[in-house]
This record gives C-alpha cells, sequence and structure tokens, in this order.
C-alpha cells in the first residue's frame, strides 16, 4: 500500500534581491495515513515553506520548488495541473495557519467560510453545508455554533478562531491536514487545548497530521515521529520517543536542551544554543551547524553524510552520532 | 447601527455651522461689495448716496452678527434669500444648475466605476503583464490629460464622426432639459461630460484598486482561501475585493464631491449651465447671499458624501459596523 505522503528529495528556493535562499534544501520524508509527523527547528528552518511546498501555495513569482517529488497516495503532486491541485487543497490535504487573528477574512461571516469549502468541494447545498458546519463547530468545542455562523472572526477571541481554522480543515473530510505552528500565536493555556483537541480528533477521524512547530515539548507530547530540521535539511528523523530520549544530532541534543524544565532549579539560566542560523543564500558544503557544534571534528566542515538510519528508523546526519547517543544525564 | 447613523448626523449640525461663519467670514473681508461693483463698477460714477441706499435695502448696513443670524435663521426656516446679484430667489438660481450637475457628477461616478473595479482587478490579478501595463497606460493617461480637453476631443470627434456619418454634422444639445421631460435629449447633453470626466475620474480610482488589491492579495487569509482549493474567482470577488474596496469607496466618494461644484472649466467647454459657472460669477459679482448658498450646498454634499462612505464602509467591514 502506497504510503500517504512522501516527499522526496524537495527543494524550494526563494529569488531575492539578495541572493538564492535555499530555503528548504533536499528533504525527504513520509508520512502514513493517520499519524502524527512533527517537523522541528527554529524559526527561518524553512519547516513552514516546506509545508507550503506540499500545497504548492508558495508566494508567487518569488518561491519556486526546483526538484523533488511529493507523492501522495502515490500521484506526484507537483505534476498536477492547476485545477487538480486546487481540488487537492482543502479536500484531500487541509492546512492550518499560524496566526489565526490574520488568517480568517475579516469582512466574511463565519458561517461563510466554512460552507464555501463544503459548497466547493463536495458539491452539497448552502443548508447542507450549513447544518455540517453546526456540527463541525460543536466538534471543535466551540459553544452555541448556530450563533456563531452569523459572526465574523473579530468576535472570537484568538483560541476560538483557531478552532474555526481547525473546523475549515475538517470540513471536508481530509486525509492529512498540515497544521504549521498552530499554537505559536496564542496563550499557552490555550496552546494544549488546542493541540490536544487536534491530536484527539485526528485520532479519532484518521486523518494524518503534519504538525510544524519549534517546541520540542510538543513533540515529545503528541507526534508519533519526528523530523528535525536545520538550514532547510531535516538533520534527524525518528520515532518522537527515540529522538526525545536518544538524539543523535548535536542540534537536536541543544535544542532539547533549550526547552525550560520545571523540574531544574528555579535561577539557573536556560541553555541556548550560540550563534546564529546559517545565511540560506550561502550554504556550506559541509554541516552547516559547525560553527555552533560543540562536537565537531574536521571532516564535518567537509561533507556531510546522508540520515544514517539504526534499526529503529532513528535517523541522523551527524559523522559523530554514536558518540551523542548516549543515556540522557551523562552528557 | 441606529445610534451610530443618528449621531452621525447631529454631527453635520456644528459641521455645516463652522462652514457657514468661514464663508460668511471670508467674503466679507474681500475688498468692496456688491452694490459698489453694481453702481460704481468699470469705473463708472455712481452716487455715494445710492450706493448706501442700495446697502441698506440689501441689509448690508446691520451689524455683522445680525447679519449672520439672520442669514442662519433664514436658512433655518428654508428661506435661502434673494440673489443680490440677480434679485431673484436663490432657490431658482441654483434648482435647475444643480440638478444638472448632481446628473453630470452621478453618471461621472457610475463610469468611474464602471470602469475603474473591473481595470484595477484585471490590473492586480496579471500583475506585471501586458494586461497590467495596458491598464496602467490607461490611467496614466488618464490623469495626464485635462478632462476639458479630453471634453474638447470628444466634442471634435462628435462633429467630424457625424458630418462624415451623415453628412451634417450633430451637436449635443446646449438647452438643460431635466431627465424625467426629455431622457433622450438630456442624455445627448450630458453624456459627454460625464464620459470627459468620468475618464480621469476612474484613472484614480483604478490605481487605487489596483494597488489595494495587490496589498489584500498578500494577506493572510488569501492564503488560506487558496489553500481550502476555492476556485480563482471566488478568492477575487468574495475574499480580496471586498477589502480592497475600502480605500476605493473613499477616493470615489471625495471625487464625487468634488464634481459638484468644481467642474468650472469642463462646464465651460461644453456650455454647460451647472453650479461651477455659478460659483465663480457669484464671487466675482460679490453676491454675498448666493456664494454663502453655494457653499453651504457644497459643504452639504461633501458631508453627505462622507456619510454615506462610512454607511458603505459599515456594510462592508462588520468591524467598523458594530463598534
Amino acid at each position: 500500500m502506497a504510503k500517504l505522503l512522501e516527499v522526496q528529495d524537495l527543494r524550494t528556493q526563494f529569488h531575492t534581491p539578495s541572493g538564492t535562499v535555499h530555503a528548504v534544501d533536499g528533504m525527504s520524508y513520509d508520512v502514513e495515513k493517520g499519524e502524527t509527523v512533527a517537523i522541528v527547528g527554529e524559526s527561518g528552518c524553512g519547516k513552514s515553506v516546506s509545508a507550503l511546498s506540499i500545497l504548492r501555495l508558495l508566494p508567487v513569482p518569488s518561491g519556486r520548488i526546483v526538484s523533488g517529488a511529493i507523492r501522495f497516495l502515490g500521484q506526484d503532486l507537483l505534476a498536477l495541473g492547476n485545477e487538480d491541485m486546487r481540488a487537492v487543497r482543502g479536500r484531500q490535504i487541509a492546512m492550518v495557519f499560524q496566526e489565526p487573528m490574520t488568517s480568517l477574512n475579516p469582512v466574511l461571516t463565519i458561517g461563510l467560510q466554512l460552507t464555501e469549502t463544503m459548497v466547493q468541494h463536495l458539491a452539497i447545498s448552502r443548508a447542507e453545508s450549513a447544518k455540517r458546519a453546526v456540527a463541525y463547530l460543536q466538534m471543535v468545542g466551540i459553544p452555541e455554533p448556530e450563533q456563531r455562523l452569523k459572526q465574523y472572526p473579530h468576535h472570537l477571541s484568538g483560541g476560538m478562531r483557531q478552532r474555526v481554522m481547525i473546523a475549515m480543515a475538517l470540513c471536508c473530510e481530509p486525509t492529512l491536514i498540515i497544521a504549521d505552528e498552530p499554537t505559536t500565536a496564542l496563550d499557552v493555556t490555550i496552546q494544549a487545548q488546542i493541540l490536544e483537541l487536534m491530536k484527539g480528533l485526528s485520532q479519532r477521524l484518521g486523518v494524518a497530521l503534519i504538525l510544524i512547530t519549534h517546541n520540542l515539548g510538543v513533540v515529545a507530547r503528541y507526534a508519533d515521529r519526528v523530523n528535525v530540521m536545520y538550514a532547510g535539511k531535516i538533520i534527524e528523523q525518528g520515532k518522537a520517543r527515540d529522538v526525545y530520549r536518544h538524539p543523535r544530532h548535536p542540534y537536536t541534543l541543544g535544542l532539547l536542551r533549550s526547552v525550560p524544565r520545571l523540574d531544574q532549579p528555579r535561577r539557573r539560566q536556560l541553555e541556548s544554543i550560540p550563534g546564529q542560523p546559517p545565511d540560506l543564500t550561502r550554504l556550506p558544503n559541509g554541516c552547516a551547524f559547525v560553527p555552533r557544534c560543540g562536537f565537531k571534528v574536521e571532516r564535518c566542515a567537509l561533507e556531510v553524510p546522508d540520515l544514517v538510519h539504526a534499526a529503529n528508523g532513528h535517523g541522523s546526519a551527524c559523522w559523530e552520532q554514536e558518540r551523542l547517543d548516549k543515556p540522557r544525564g551523562t552528557g | 447601527m441606529t445610534r451610530y447613523i443618528g449621531k452621525r448626523l447631529l454631527l453635520m449640525i456644528p459641521t455645516l455651522l463652522g462652514a457657514a461663519v468661514f464663508v460668511f467670514l471670508l467674503m466679507r473681508l474681500i475688498p468692496g461689495d456688491v452694490c459698489e461693483l453694481r453702481l460704481a463698477g468699470e469705473g463708472a460714477y455712481a452716487d455715494e448716496k445710492a450706493i448706501q441706499l442700495c446697502r441698506e435695502q440689501a441689509g448690508l448696513t446691520k451689524s455683522l452678527p445680525r447679519q449672520f443670524l439672520d442669514w442662519i435663521w433664514g436658512m433655518v426656516r428654508g428661506d435661502f434669500g434673494v440673489s443680490m446679484w440677480t434679485g431673484r430667489p436663490i432657490i431658482y438660481e441654483i434648482g435647475l444648475r444643480f440638478q444638472l450637475s448632481l446628473q453630470v457628477a452621478i453618471m461621472a461616478t457610475m463610469t468611474a466605476i464602471l470602469l475603474a473595479i473591473p481595470l484595477g482587478t484585471l490590473s492586480a490579478i496579471n500583475q506585471d503583464t501586458w494586461i497590467d501595463y495596458g491598464v496602467r497606460a490607461f490611467s496614466i493617461a488618464g490623469l495626464a490629460m485635462p478632462s476639458f480637453w479630453l471634453g474638447i476631443l470628444i466634442i471634435l470627434a462628435l462633429l467630424i464622426g457625424t458630418q462624415a456619418l451623415w453628412g451634417t454634422p450633430w451637436m449635443p444639445p446646449i438647452q438643460y432639459t431635466p431627465i424625467w421631460e426629455d431622457p433622450v435629449a438630456n442624455l445627448s447633453q450630458l453624456v459627454w461630460p460625464a464620459l470627459a470626466t468620468g475618464y480621469r475620474y476612474s484613472a484614480v480610482a483604478a490605481r487605487m484598486t489596483r494597488s489595494a488589491l495587490l496589498e489584500v492579495l498578500q494577506e493572510d487569509y488569501i492564503r488560506t482561501a487558496r489553500a481550502k482549493g476555492l476556485v480563482e474567482h471566488l478568492i477575487i470577488n468574495r475574499h480580496a475585493l471586498k477589502n480592497a474596496l475600502l480605500p476605493v469607496v473613499t477616493v470615489i466618494g471625495i471625487e464625487f464631491a468634488f464634481l459638484i461644484g468644481g467642474l468650472v472649466v469642463t462646464e465651460q467647454v461644453f456650455n454647460l449651465n451647472g453650479l461651477g459657472k455659478l460659483f465663480v460669477e457669484s464671487v466675482g459679482n460679490h453676491d454675498y447671499t448666493l456664494t454663502q448658498s453655494l457653499v453651504m450646498l457644497v459643504a452639504l454634499v461633501f458631508i453627505m458624501t462622507n456619510f454615506i462612505i462610512d454607511l458603505i464602509y459599515a456594510w462592508i467591514d462588520p468591524r467598523i459596523r458594530y463598534r
């Protein structure tokens, strides 16, 4: 059986006045039906661009997918015509964006924005779609859904708007939802609610989820598998539990150490990874993490290994991964 | 919403009163008055007593506050008085001319809207293609061409065209007929000035539509609409245009209000007896009462237009509606 989504050697570039930005620089991963896959990395590492590439929603004309393949149920999305691609968007692959405050149209009612997707894809009447819209609003935990249909986005809080976005993503029963930092713009207390909701619904409805985040805590809790991205490449991938317990790339290790923890003494300073992410217009031949890496050896500046996978599917693009792969707490 | 409308209507009163004070004082700052001009204009000799008598009859010898209050009180009762120059009631002087100017303004606005919104949209969604360049050239030309000159071109084209077609040249009628009396005669006179001013006007509005739409198309909610797989015409017409129209409505409204009293030269070219011409004449004649009434009329049109723009705003954007 074909995988739900296979991304193969995806390369996405932006042409800007200051040079070509290699936002996604050879990225491969896959998603099985119904599972939650996380893509983790710092701001600007290319994770959002990789998500937009799947739906071919890159800003034109600057953004361009230069090579690679994105196979959805065996079909290469990059080979589809515009009209066929449009039929996939919202119907089979839906998206939840980072900014609930600006991602809903301020001058259209919640009802219209929910029902129009269904009217577009499912060939059902307005009345029928309104009925379904109420059901989905209820499902995402919005009180008094009938009244909400007539309201506008500014009547709702950020958390409520994100729930509406989720209802919108679910309403055509897609098989994959891409959530691009769905909780970054929300209050901490709301973040957990939204993530619980997404996880719960994706399990209940059997929808696969690509969860894009910079928060490793989120990954540990909600993802089945994780891809860690750095400078446009996946530098570590594997089961969330394995990556979390036995990181095999110095960058992942650094990320894990910089998550604030409640079980550490209060006055202890939060660890951080020194230095800045590299300039994506001038990527080195070797490993892009070298300048910030505490484990570097000579060959790191010259070449990078492919993701080397261990038996459990845990892979790392680091020459020194064996040195890192020790139980946590000793290093 | 009703409260909002009521509040806006009440706010009109101080604005109008301010305009009244302003024009009243400004007119009296101009040296000379209507009596001097009428009796002693062009260097003719006039009896000082006759001028004084004329001033008394026109009420110009009363104190300024008294004159002002008399005028305002008259307007409140719906009595605008008589023109100091012609002696005819101001209602009569303004009546038909206002009708004409209003009609030209409305027709020019319709021309502008019908041209600007489709062209601006076309230009924005085909940014940096030949369609875009074409529309931009068309609108730059509209901005660069004075509408009176375009008016002259239109008249020439009509004359030459009809001459070539029928052997005898045809001219638009010169006498104004209200539209309900004879729509054909009315329109055949007013369509041309409406086109000439509407073109320029549409150029401004089309550029505004284009830039507003280009900006809106960068918004997150447009990306959301794309991610939902909506067809392109829904994304443009439903999601983008409604948001992009706000600044366009403003431009159209301001321009409309200007057209009511500001078409002096175009009226001259098309030989129209409109408000613009009357305005210039009344100021030249030191016709205090007529000028004051005209300013109040134009001020009222501006205020009403702004009010209507605000209502349209509220209708387009729910965030304004509920504030």
